[in-house]
């Protein structure tokens, strides 16, 4: 059984049914990524695994363990983290105040985390006195991540982590999330920049209209010439 | 000295009798009830119009545990009995703001209403508040300030420095400013400074990333409350020891906090501390008579006859009604860039 | 169980609407008819501004916490259009008191005019303080000089001495003219910016009206209007109602002596005049608010209604619409207000004087609140059926209150200050008793009475 497994989810926003029957899984030391269209529930995905949206039906595991029930705040304190797609940081709280909220549920000293974020993100150790939306798309994406970072999570959960970003801190924040993995954390991300992101990848997922299209891993996604059609570009 | 450079000093110690004192303690009672109303909406997301009528509620919860002090003789001399209860009454107040979140506003939440549906059960609350403050105390206006009336009263002022123009400052104005001046500093070291504080900010930044925090939302609306009830209880308690207690007096504060709130720039803390000040001194500069002033100034040929009053005092909330029409035209998001000014 | 439930469903408007006139129809033979038509006359009053607000929340979500204020609107039109003009305070005060209000428009102008132009903003206040301050000597002198015309009995300008029913009109369009302006600023803003600024002009309308004397006589209130029906001491004379009351009678009357027929009739006739002249009443009102509901209900159907109810039940897909809806909305405000001022006309009439203090937002702005929600937030029928069903609640509420409050005295020793306490004490229970009925339906029933089809609070 994989680290954390969401299995057979089916879930809607009101009446609007959005995922049909889809799972995805993804281990420790290994970074699984889904692919799609726009619109596809790829989000969505992510917000049922959070607890964010209630699944109709399937099962949410996280070692084992069944999370179903638990609330998204329980989810976090078990190991979750999640970087959202859309509204990642506390706009009028300072890059510093970003990062300690991030830390918010832990007991222990945050500020050796705090550090390794800095060591990470050079930039935002010079910015940590500046207001959230003061800074540049590529910065406030390198914050986001960074508050993800603070609960020293064992998986972690990104939606479109290089949206909006020039290459070059693109590739920067993908070797931070090479990093992270070779550290033994499990990740899960969601990429519009499909092909590079299955070059990276252990694992795909192609999610369209809420259900698995194609799985295999990334090598295979790339190399399959209906995806490779359909969503790479040709 | 001449009679001239007197005249001058007379001139000023009239203004700060009547305009610069007075200003400084009903801005003071503005900026406090104008912070709760910024915390709610920051946090909870809706104009409070219960406020003025929450006012009031702390209030009577002073009144009463103040009367009862006295008929049992717990008071200590000099300090108003009022000022000894208010810790009390804030408890009180924290149990029924507490209680009608967790009546009524937790519902729309969960529901995720419109803001405008949960400002109308606001008004809900505000007249069933208004009813039982009424209710219990009548409509009537009371006083009940005790304990020493003058830090320094006209005639101590008078003998002391010579003048002819006398300047009182009240116990409650000393008060009025004193504490709030001590409250704010804690709101605002509370919010910056602490843990819980900057959750509070981040929630009211966002509410899912705060979530994804492992913040919780139910203890950060508690907290609001908290601070609400305190502040309010305080506003209130401060404004009834300077100028009496009449519950439609309270009510109709709603006006000038508001206005303050929107001036400021709404979900703004220091928005809502500035514009009570500017709303407070607009309203007694703007009211106020010149006539004595005037006569101080300038020569006999010059003195003015009629009075010298800008507005009639009866416009008073006519005021804040203009300075609030002006932002709205001029600059809606107020002086300090406040949240959302259109609907989210 | 089921059965019925589907019943219910289906009629319950004709249901709930009888089930009403039952309880008027047993209050009319217990106590008395002229109390029940009376009941039935201020809740016809009450449904038109309920109808208004109406407009305004279902169809648009606009929340107008200043009924109050426009309601007041209307009231002032009927002393303007139909009292008779005071020639003496015109002579004395008149020309100036223009004079000192077209100065005051032309420095707003000014200041407005300028400000477009770009000119320096210092100058522009500037000018506009001085003009202020002139406006202000030449008001103030006006004013005395209007007010010392025979304080007792007039004291102020008076109006144009015009039919009554004229001022209905002009009270709709009062309140429409405040509406533009207010909308004009607000609604372009967040939703509770507007709910602020109307509770804060129907305040000051009220301020205005209580300490203008010169203009509708402040505190000392306006006395015996116009009327548009007869009155009852006319009525008592005319022979063909004297012979229809002595036909209803006639087994009774008949067995009486002469002189007691006399009396008796007289006392018959008496009842019968106030009864016809209440009457005519809700003829007037009745026909009104028939031909307000047909208009919103064709208005709904036309093409313009059709886009608000797009705009109503998709606001989001609506909204790229942006500049479209607002304008829509200022529409749906100016015209729900301008209702709303024809019921304060209206009952100004009704009541026969106009008495600035009567303005209290528990009356005029809550109760009529509590209304459209009890009634159904949306719905036209629900806010008609909710203004009976509340005004009859509120008017009973006050006995019942008293009689409770007497019950309790049987308990309590003769003398006892905490009872005489209570009694006096006992209305402001309505304020809690309202805010809980508003709080409850919001809560737990959310639709109303008769809940309007596609709509969620
Ligand atoms: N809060 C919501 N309420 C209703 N529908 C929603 C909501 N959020 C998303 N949807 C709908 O659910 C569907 C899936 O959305 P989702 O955000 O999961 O797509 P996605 O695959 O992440 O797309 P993208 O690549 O654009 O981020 C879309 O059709 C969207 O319109
Ligand atoms: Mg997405």
């Amino acid at each position: 059984m994989a680290y954390l497994e969401g299995k057979n989810l089916v879930a809607s926003y009101g009446v609007v049914p959005i995922l049909h029957e889809c799972s995805v899984e993804v281990e420790k030391g290994e970074l699984a990524v889904i692919v799609g269209p726009n619109g596809a529930g790829k989000s969505t995905v992510m917000r049922v695994l959070l607890g964010m949206l209630n699944a109709t039906s399937g099962s949410v595991t996280l070692d084992g363990k069944d999370i179903s029930m638990l609330s998204t705040q329980d989810r976090i304190s078990h190991g979750l983290a999640f970087v959202p797609q859309t509204k990642n940081v506390f706009p009028s709280m300072t890059v510093e105040e970003n990062l300690q909220m991030g830390g918010f549920i832990r007991q222990d000293d945050i500020n050796q985390t705090i550090e390794e974020v800095y060591a990470l993100f050079p930039i935002l150790y010079d910015k940590r006195k500046q207001l959230a939306e003061q800074l540049s798309g590529g910065q406030r994406q390198q914050v986001a991540f960074g508050r993800a970072m603070m609960t020293k999570p064992s998986i972690m959960l990104l939606d479109e982590p290089t949206a909006g970003v020039s290459p070059i801190v693109m590739d920067e924040i993908f070797s931070n999330i090479l990093d992270v993995r070779n550290a033994g954390m499990a990740v899960l991300m969601v990429e519009q920049n499909a092909q590079q992101a299955l070059n990276i990848a252990d694992k795909g997922y192609v999610l369209v209209s809420g259900r698995n299209e194609h799985t295999g891993t990334g090598k295979e996604l790339i190399n399959n010439s209906e995806v490779r059609k359909k969503f790479l570009g040709g | 000295m001449t009679s001239d450079s007197v005249d001058i000093i007379n001139a000023f110690a009239l203004l700060t009798n009547f305009v610069l004192l007075p200003a400084l303690s009903y801005g003071s009672q503005l900026a406090l009830g104008a912070l709760a109303v910024t915390l709610v909406y920051s946090v909870l997301r809706f104009s409070n119009f219960a406020q003025g009528d929450s006012m009031a509620f702390g209030t009577m919860i002073v009144i009463l545990l103040t009367s009862f002090m006295i008929s049992r003789g717990w008071t200590i001399s000099g300090i108003p009995t009022a000022l000894l209860v208010i810790p009390i009454a804030i408890v009180f107040t924290s149990m029924y703001l507490l209680t009608m979140d967790r009546l009524i506003y937790r519902h729309y939440r969960k529901i995720k209403a419109k803001s405008i549906t949960i400002v109308m059960s606001s008004i809900g609350v505000m007249f069933v508040t208004g009813g039982i403050v009424r209710f219990v105390l009548g409509a009537t206006a009371q006083k009940f300030e005790d304990g020493e009336r003058f830090i320094f009263s006209v005639r101590e002022f008078k003998a002391y420095t010579g003048l002819e123009q006398g300047i009182a400052f009240k116990t409650s104005q000393f008060l009025t400013i004193t504490i709030a001046f001590l409250l704010v500093a804690f709101v605002f070291y509370f919010l910056q400074k602490t843990k819980t504080g900057k959750a509070m900010r981040a929630y009211s930044d966002n509410k899912e990333l705060a979530l994804l925090s492992g913040i919780d939302p139910d203890k950060m609306v508690q907290i609001t409350w908290l601070l609400v009830a305190a502040l309010t209880t305080i506003a209130g308690a401060l404004y009834g020891l300077d100028k009496g207690f009449a519950p439609q007096q309270y009510h109709l504060l709603l006006l000038p906090i508001f206005a303050s709130v929107i001036v400021g720039g709404i979900g703004s803390p220091i928005g809502a501390i500035a514009g009570a000040f500017l709303v407070a001194f607009s309203e007694i500069l703007l009211t106020y008579a010149y006539k004595k002033f005037l006569i101080y100034l300038l020569p006999l040929s010059m003195h003015p006859s009629s009075l010298v009053q800008l507005i009639g005092t009866e416009y008073k909330y006519a005021i804040s009604f203009v300075i609030l029409v002006i932002v709205l035209l001029i600059k809606p998001t107020g002086l300090f860039k406040g949240k959302v000014i259109v609907d989210e | 169980m089921n059965n019925l439930n589907n019943i219910w469903q289906s009629y319950r408007a004709i249901i709930t609407f009888s089930l009403m006139g039952f309880v008027l129809l047993f209050v009319g033979f217990n106590q008395s008819w002229a109390l029940v038509i009376g009941i039935i006359n201020m809740s016809l009053i009450s449904a038109i501004m309920a109808l208004g607000v109406n407009i305004q929340w279902g169809y648009a979500g606009l929340f107008n916490v200043g009924i109050m204020g426009f309601a007041a609107l209307g009231g002032v039109s009927v002393v303007l259009i139909s009292q008779q003009p005071v020639t003496e305070a015109i002579d004395v005060g008149g020309i100036k008191m223009l004079f000192a209000l077209a100065l005051g428009a032309a420095t707003i102008a000014a200041g407005v005019l300028l400000n477009r132009r770009g000119v320096n903003k210092w100058l522009i206040s500037l000018i506009v303080v001085i003009g202020y301050l002139f406006t202000r000597f030449y008001f103030s002198e006006a004013s005395k000089l209007i007010e010392k015309v025979d304080p007792a009995i007039t004291g102020y300008l008076g109006g144009f001495g015009l039919p009554i029913m004229l001022s209905w009109i002009v009270g709709g369009l009062a309140a429409a003219g405040a509406a533009w302006w207010i909308g004009k600023i607000t609604l372009s803003l967040r939703s509770d910016y507007l709910a602020i600024a109307t509770l804060g002009i129907s305040e000051i309308i009220i301020y205005v009206i209580k300490n203008e004397d010169w203009f509708v006589r402040g505190l000392k209130n306006v006395y015996g209007l116009q009327r548009p029906v007869p009155y009852e001491v006319d009525m008592q004379k005319s022979e063909w109602l004297q012979n229809i009351v002595a036909w209803i009678h006639r087994s009774e009357l008949q067995l009486l002596s002469q002189s007691e027929q006399i009396s008796k009739l007289s006392d018959y006739v008496r009842e019968a005049s106030v009864v016809f002249v209440k009457l005519s009443y809700s003829g007037l009102f009745l026909l009104i608010l028939i031909a307000f509901i047909m208009l919103s209900n064709l208005a709904l159907n036309s093409p313009w209604g059709r886009k608000v109810r797009a705009i109503r039940d998709n606001e989001v897909a609506a909204s790229a619409m942006g500049k479209n809806i607002t304008r829509q909305h200022l529409q749906i405000f100016v015209i729900g207000s301008a209702i709303v001022g024809v019921a304060g006309a209206l009952l100004v009439t009704y009541d026969g004087i106009f008495i600035p203090t009567a303005y209290q937002p528990l009356r005029f702005t809550f109760l009529i609140w509590v209304m459209v929600i009890v009634g159904g937030s949306g719905n036209n029928l629900g806010s008609v059926l909710g203004a009976f069903i509340m005004w009859f609640i509120w008017i009973q509420s006050g006995p019942i209150g008293l009689w409770a409050v007497e019950m309790l005295g049987n308990y309590v020793q003769e003398g006892n200050t905490s009872l005489e306490f209570i009694e006096d004490r006992v209305h402001y229970l309505r304020l809690i008793f309202m805010g809980s009925i508003m709080l409850l339906i919001m809560r737990f029933s959310p639709g109303g009475i008769l809940p309007e089809k596609n709509k969620e609070l």
